[in-house]
């Protein structure tokens, strides 16, 4: 954790690909530990390439970064894995390993991180069961459903108990039932302890979490041009524990 | 820092294809069977010049070329005489004459055992060193005028040289095929990378150190090598325990002499092993070069 309980610290980012222009420009802003956060905005706006920031598959071109409270953008690229690994990530394209089952892919980043295969068993059932496919273990991604392939992802993205939860459109390939149902695992997981960072077109689930907080990105920058916005995150320099 | 493993049970399952994949096993083993066959003739080349070095490098040989078959063997049995006692000569045989008519045999045919046909008489003389042979030519001269003195170094030396090329071209043989099969590894290894792009990509934001990623290729990679290696390596046996019987059977003593040496044998097993052991570290570099573009 971070100075002033903050988990994310962004001071002045940019972000540009090759030399084109700013995906991403001056973002600056705290997300505090344990906290929810919807990121919203029109298509193009930067959420995906704010969010591949924020699970370490970019560093900004400019500005500063710090996350669990350290700065990861001049970090060495040695240390990046210890960070990913206390990052869970959910795609809106899931991105499962198609050859291996269910349990596998849940498996896998506790394997990943070196636990022994027999303390593995039952982690991995008590997840896929937390998401309503214990029954389906031995499946493969490719005889699953959409909702089901997503909600492995997230039990994958969950299951090495991450300080902080990323998900891109994890609701942009399941329809508004199961939509709400994912919303509640993040809930859930949310109230165990982790910060939870979701992405989304859907202005519905914004109110299914009640006390989640909003991030508006608008042509690559923070903003809030209604004012509707409930609980707008705070400046950089700003002590989120008041 | 804790040393993380690989992936445990899902190991074998996160790359679907079986273990044996793709041609390069194959090609491996192409590649393999030449080197084994190129090292094998290098080392048998070298054991037989020195073989044929150190039998007859420092030999001299003096031929009685008198006519009169009479005085022929008198000068012969006086020379051999006369050269036991040159210093530095090792010892002396005198050429029995139907040793003589053996070898010329295969030319003359029965002609060769012809009393009348006047064939040199020969005596063989072993030297400790080169240094000997102007008091051997005195000796001999003395004792038979006109005889003719000629060292077998003469001779083998165009032999050695050859000897020492086709040695070299193995070793040329060799290091290439080395090089060949570092190359296959390298594009084997890319190719499986781009194959398993999708894999790597979630392992790597799972948090898999590099190392880890690339220990799943390197051993994939490494025991396929030694699959193909020892494939290789086993039909290059069978065909230098076939070459080994004609060559035997033939019983020229120039060819015999050209044999394996014993720890050669040793030297060819490690090659398939060390195909395995270069692959693993080939592969580990070139996986972790690729990696270390990624963030």
């Amino acid at each position: 954790m971070g100075a002033n309980g903050s988990i994310v610290q962004f001071d002045n980012v940019g972000l540009r690909y090759g030399t084109g222009a700013e995906t991403l420009s001056d973002l600056s802003f705290t997300l505090r530990t344990g906290g929810f956060y919807f990121l919203t905005g029109p298509s193009g706006a930067g959420k995906t390439s704010l969010l591949k920031l924020l699970y370490l598959a970019l560093r900004p071109s400019r500005g500063l970064i710090r996350l669990f409270g350290e700065d990861i953008v001049t970090m060495p690229r040695t240390r990046l894995p210890g960070f990913r690994r206390r990052i869970g990530t959910v795609f809106q394209e899931f991105r499962l390993v198609p050859h291996l089952s269910a349990f596998d892919n849940v498996a896998l980043p506790l394997r990943v991180a070196g636990v022994e295969e027999e303390d593995l068993e039952v982690p991995v059932r008590e997840m896929l069961a937390w998401v309503g496919l214990e029954d389906r273990a031995s499946a493969r991604p490719a005889t699953l459903s959409g909702g089901e392939q997503q909600r492995v992802a997230i039990a994958r993205a969950v299951i090495a108990r991450p300080e902080l939860l990323v998900a891109d459109e994890p609701t942009g390939n399941v329809d508004p039932e199961m939509a709400k149902r994912l919303i509640h695992l993040f809930d859930a997981l949310n109230k165990l302890g982790a910060t939870v960072i979701v992405a989304t077109h859907d202005l519905h689930l914004l109110t299914a979490v009640p006390r989640a907080e909003m991030l508006r990105l608008d042509r690559g920058q923070i903003a809030d041009p209604t004012g509707v916005l409930r609980n707008p995150p705070r400046r950089a320099d700003e002590d989120v524990t008041s | 820092m804790k040393m993380l493993r690989a992936f445990g049970a899902s190991e074998g399952k996160l790359f679907p294809e079986g273990r044996i994949s793709g041609p390069m096993p194959w090609v491996i083993a192409i590649m393999m069977f030449l080197t084994v066959l190129a090292a094998a003739t290098g080392m048998a080349l070298s054991a037989g010049a020195e073989r044929i070095e150190g039998q007859i490098g420092n030999r001299v040989t003096v031929q009685i070329v008198e006519p009169n078959p009479d005085r022929r063997a008198a000068q012969a049995e006086a020379a051999a005489s006369a050269l036991q006692g040159v210093a530095g000569v090792t010892s002396v045989r005198r050429v029995p004459d139907e040793e003589v008519a053996a070898l010329l045999e295969p030319w003359l045919g029965d002609l060769a055992a012809d009393a009348d046909l006047p064939v040199p008489a020969m005596i063989d003389v072993d030297l400790a060193d080169e240094g000997a042979m102007p008091a051997v030519a005195a000796a001999a001269e003395r004792a038979a005028p006109g005889a003719l003195v000629s060292g077998a170094a003469e001779w083998l030396a165009p032999l050695s040289g050859l000897l020492g090329s086709l040695q070299w071209l193995a070793i040329g043989l060799v290091i290439l095929m080395i090089v060949a099969t570092g190359a296959t590894v390298v594009l084997a290894a890319r190719a499986s990378l781009n194959t398993h792009n999708h894999t790597i990509e979630i392992l790597h934001h799972m948090g898999a150190t590099d190392s880890q990623i690339a220990r799943l290729f390197q051993r994939r990679i490494s025991l396929d090598v030694l699959f193909g290696g020892l494939l290789g390596f086993s039909f290059a046996v069978v065909v230098l325990v076939l070459i080994g019987g004609r060559v035997a059977a033939i019983g020229s003593d120039l060819l015999g002499a050209a044999s394996m040496p014993d720890f050669g044998w040793i030297v060819l097993i490690a090659l398939p092993l060390a195909g395995a052991l270069l692959a693993l570290l080939v592969a580990r570099a070139t996986i972790l070069r690729a990696l270390g573009r990624l963030l």
